[in-house]
């Protein structure tokens, strides 16, 4: 093949593959990149800063690259060659020194955001929080809201600009609980209770999953983040108190065991500890 | 009697049984090639008892080859599966689907990878520092037999009983009985439990060789930088590996006689166990991967013919990764809770790895430059080794910053990020060393116009099959889904990725075409002792090398130490008198045979089974430590020394 010929191919090619790119890709919806919470939106910014630095180093990479592989190509006679040259302190300086700058700035980004976003923070506002324990079963996801007395089963909503304080744990093997569109992750273990505080900042149905293995109907545990208004809300709590199902522990019981029936569902919620007594379950030394 | 053993632990499903059988032939037809050619004795006498590193070094990469074939029918079939999968049940049902991928995963990194590089340690780490030998060539056999026996005890997994459905790396509750209560995660444990033990064996090994069998002359800053990459190693081998022995030991209690390790209950805490089981898979991604490091390292300065540049800070920069590597592991869980401080901790150590990393990459640039650059096969790996890895290592970055590793973790963006690294680094090196010294190894070079074929369906496969995946987990898609709802938009891009493996196995199928096509013309590509213009020391004896590696010891005043002897015309002295050579062993094989036991034992509960083997294996230790000739003398007449040296 000429050589003029593979470089059209070529050409023809990348254009192809960026044709299906842009076909597969103009209004997809990425939902780390179009976040809609707080928490969510400060990690985005934090990956352009993070690839913006990241690149200072990778474009010079590629730069050098294609112009030394061209340049010293073994047919270009032109070309200095200089066999036996093979250090210089002050270019060795430089690229343990440049690198060494960009981390650090990075470095100082991770401690202070690892501060600022650390999951474990309550955030700032002078609403009070939304309270919502999470239990990862298999393979369903559990919600108690001990404060309004009710319980959701593969469905979670809450009211948009508000803190929501989640606590979570498992009675299954561990999970992770993600709502990618408002925030990071926090993995999900028996006998442990994890926290994760995340704030909306606008209303619309959020697709929320496990993002670590748990068994055969892993896939399939899914959920949905409903986030409204405080009206809405407000008439959601209404209808869960005159819900048909009371969850305690006899009811518990019957949705711990592993299932792939990922219907949602709302109860009532009158045993205030339910969600103590599923962390304690694990914490009994004796038991085998 | 049989233990859990019984009929039903064939396998059912056609995909399974289709594996099997494919196999069970492959096997049968060696077995009916090697009887009808009657080459058994040869094998036996030849292979399967020799002790030359040389010739392990080949079996290790004929497991690897393999495995990697299986590896990427994986691959394919995990593809297909979510390519298919959208709103739909796909060719593979949730069980089969996760045994496929965690069998994806420990057979690319335990079986691959690491027979890949053991397979390039065995064959060129004693010939580059000049050496005829490994310090243990018995412990050496023994070291590749229980590496064939976790590579037996994986594919056995396929035709009798199931291998885990619990990811590569078994994380508990979910592979302990209560969850896991099948021959799965058995299968797992005493595969790799065996093999890791194997493998810190050669780490040993071939530590003591490095450190006492070098030529004379060769003192450690005048060490190739193929051999410092593997020092540093073995020294992660070394200090890794135990961990892993100690935490499978724990798992395997927890399943064996009810031990409370990291049971969900009665005080045990899987949160050790993540600690620890990543306390060794960190510094294992870096036993793959700077060995790689050190292939390109030659690549580079053999393809450029100019000296490596900055070999000091090469070395420091090898040493430093070293150390780093084992200060990183809780990056793997950021997500646990363990607290602000300890994840930026853990976050900026990461990011420190970066330092050395890109001095390294910035040296190489800066070996090419001011050279005369052939862009032969291994040249082309190391070039689109650059490519990935610089991005790779970017998003590698953008994870060590603890706040965005909460928005990607588990993700496919984590999935595509570690590909990168282990296929743009660990592989690519492997291929662009196996190209390079395989005509040391053979006598005759690869058929290069195949190995760019093979090379660019690799590259573009890749970029095609794992760019998807990136954008995927930026979508909120995480990993390990055997299916997905219609309305989250990944189907075309699950698509793409599957065209891109698609491709990847066109490459695979180049490559398997340049070995028969390369064995089948080897007359016309025949070589010398040196045909890249070589600089160090492997290249100064025949190719394929006598068994003893060198008759005369080759001695050393400077790095490059075969360049440098090409430059002032340096002569190599005829040698005239006998060598010590270790004489076959057929014990390591028995060894393997025992240690199977155990293994297949435990796994089924036949106890019985296991208490022999484990009986055997220590009669077999007692019978070699107590024969006393193990050597043999081979006397070379000088007229075989000028044909062997040339």
């Amino acid at each position: 093949m000429r050589k003029i010929t593979k470089i059209i191919l070529a050409l023809i090619a990348a254009i192809g593959i960026g044709g299906i790119f842009y076909f597969l890709l103009h209004g997809a919806d990425i939902a780390v990149l179009n976040p809609k919470g707080h928490i969510a939106d400060r990690q985005r910014e934090l990956i352009i800063i993070a690839t913006a630095l990241g690149m200072s180093v990778v474009l010079p990479v590629f730069i050098l690259l294609f112009v030394f592989a061209w340049k010293y190509r073994e047919g270009n006679a032109k070309a200095r060659y200089t066999p036996d040259w093979q250090n210089n302190r002050l270019i060795e300086t430089l690229w343990w020194g440049i690198p060494l700058v960009i981390i650090t700035i990075l470095g100082v980004i991770a401690w202070q955001t690892s501060h600022e976003l650390d999951p474990y923070r309550a955030l700032d506002s002078a609403k009070k929080p939304v309270k919502i324990q999470v239990v990862a079963l298999q393979w369903r996801w559990l919600f108690l809201y001990p404060d309004e007395k009710l319980a959701s089963l593969n469905e979670v909503r809450f009211p948009v600009d508000t803190p929501v304080d989640f606590e979570i744990t498992a009675d299954a093997p561990m999970n992770s609980f993600w709502i990618p569109k408002l925030g990071g992750q926090v993995y999900a273990m028996t006998g442990m209770s994890t926290q994760l505080h995340l704030q909306a900042d606008e209303k619309g149905d959020y697709q929320g999953s496990s993002a670590n293995i748990s068994g055969e109907g892993f896939a399939d545990m899914k959920f949905t983040a409903k986030v409204v208004s405080d009206e809405d809300y407000a008439r959601w709590k209404n209808d869960a108190k005159v819900a048909k199902e009371e969850m305690n522990s006899v009811t518990y019981a019957k949705i711990a065991e592993a299932s792939k029936d990922t219907a949602p569902r709302l109860y009532t919620l009158n045993q205030a500890d339910l969600y103590d007594t599923i962390v304690m379950k694990y914490m009994d030394m004796g038991s085998h | 009697m049989f233990g859990r053993l019984s009929l039903d632990a064939l396998p059912h499903d056609l995909i399974t049984i289709g594996g099997a059988v494919t196999m069970l032939g492959g096997a049968l037809l060696v077995i009916a090639a090697l009887t009808f050619f009657k080459k058994w004795k040869w094998l036996f006498k030849e292979w399967l008892t020799s002790l030359d590193p040389k010739k392990i070094g080949v079996m290790y990469l004929i497991i690897a080859g393999i495995m990697l074939l299986r590896g990427v029918g994986d691959a394919l079939l995990m593809r297909t599966q979510q390519a298919l999968a959208s709103d739909a049940s796909g060719i593979l049902n949730s069980d089969h689907f996760q045994q496929i991928f965690s069998a994806h995963g420990t057979i690319m990194i335990f079986f691959v990878a690491m027979g890949l590089i053991f397979g390039l340690f065995n064959l060129i780490v004693p010939m580059q520092i000049g050496s005829r030998d490994v310090a243990f060539p018995f412990l050496n056999s023994v070291s590749f037999w229980l590496f064939a026996v976790g590579f037996g005890l994986v594919n056995l997994s396929l035709m009798i009983g199931e291998f885990s459905a619990a990811g590569w790396l078994a994380y508990p509750p979910l592979s302990e009985l209560q969850y896991s209560p099948g021959v799965g995660v058995d299968y797992w444990i005493w595969s790799l439990q065996i093999a890791g033990v194997g493998s810190l064996l050669s780490g040993i090994n071939f530590f003591v060789t490095i450190l006492k069998m070098r030529a004379p002359g060769m003192s450690l800053m005048k060490m190739p930088i193929f051999i410092w990459s593997v020092l540093g190693s073995l020294v992660l081998i070394m200090f890794a590996f135990p961990i892993l022995t100690a935490t499978l030991s724990m798992l395997s209690l927890d399943r064996l006689v009810g031990a409370h390790f990291f049971t969900t209950n009665a005080g045990g805490n899987a949160m050790m166990y993540i600690n620890l089981i990543w306390a060794w898979g960190h510094p294992e991604v870096y036993i793959l991967i700077l060995p790689a490091f050190g292939i390109f390292s030659e690549v580079v300065a053999t393809f450029s013919r100019k000296r490596l540049f900055g070999y000091t800070s090469m070395v420091w920069a090898i040493v430093a990764i070293t150390f780093l590597s084992f200060t990183v592991w809780l990056h793997h869980f950021f997500t646990m809770g363990a607290g602000a401080n300890v994840n930026a901790f853990f976050g900026i150590m990461t990011m420190v790895i970066a330092i050395p990393t890109g001095v390294k990459v910035f040296n190489w640039l800066f070996t090419m430059y001011r050279g005369r650059v052939k862009f032969a096969t291994p040249m082309l790996w190391f070039m689109g080794f650059i490519v990935t890895f610089t991005l790779g290592g970017l998003a590698g970055v953008l994870m060590s910053v603890p706040a965005i590793d909460f928005q990607v973790h588990n993700s496919l963006f984590l999935v595509a990020h570690f590909h990168t690294m282990i296929i743009g680094g660990v592989v690519f090196g492997c291929f662009a060393g196996f190209t390079y010294w395989f005509p040391k190894f053979t006598g005759f070079t690869l058929n290069e116009r195949l190995g760019r074929y093979a090379f660019w369906s690799w590259l573009i496969g890749f970029l095609l099959a794992f760019t998807p995946l990136y954008i995927l987990g930026f979508m909120g898609a995480t990993r390990r889904l055997d299916h997905y709802d219609a309305s989250m938009g990944w189907q075309g891009l699950f698509i793409v990725a599957g065209v891109g493996v698609l491709l990847i196995g066109l490459g695979v199928f180049f490559q398997l075409l340049q070995l028969g096509y390369s064995i089948w013309k080897r007359n016309e590509n025949r070589v010398q002792g040196d045909p890249w213009n070589g600089r160090t020391l492997e290249w100064t004896t025949s190719s394929p090398p006598p068994e003893y590696n060198f008759a005369t010891i080759p001695e050393v005043s400077e790095r490059d130490a075969f360049w440098m002897m090409k430059q002032t015309k340096h002569k190599i002295k005829p040698f005239k008198g006998t060598i010590t050579v270790p004489k076959n062993s057929p014990l390591g094989l028995i060894i393997a045979i025992f240690a199977f036991m155990v293994g297949f034992g435990l796994v089924w509960h036949m106890f019985w089974m296991a208490g022999v083997g484990f009986i055997g294996i220590l009669v077999c230790i007692i019978v070699r430590i107590s024969s006393d000739e193990t050597e043999h003398q081979v006397s070379i007449n000088e007229l075989a020394v000028e044909k062997g040296s040339n």
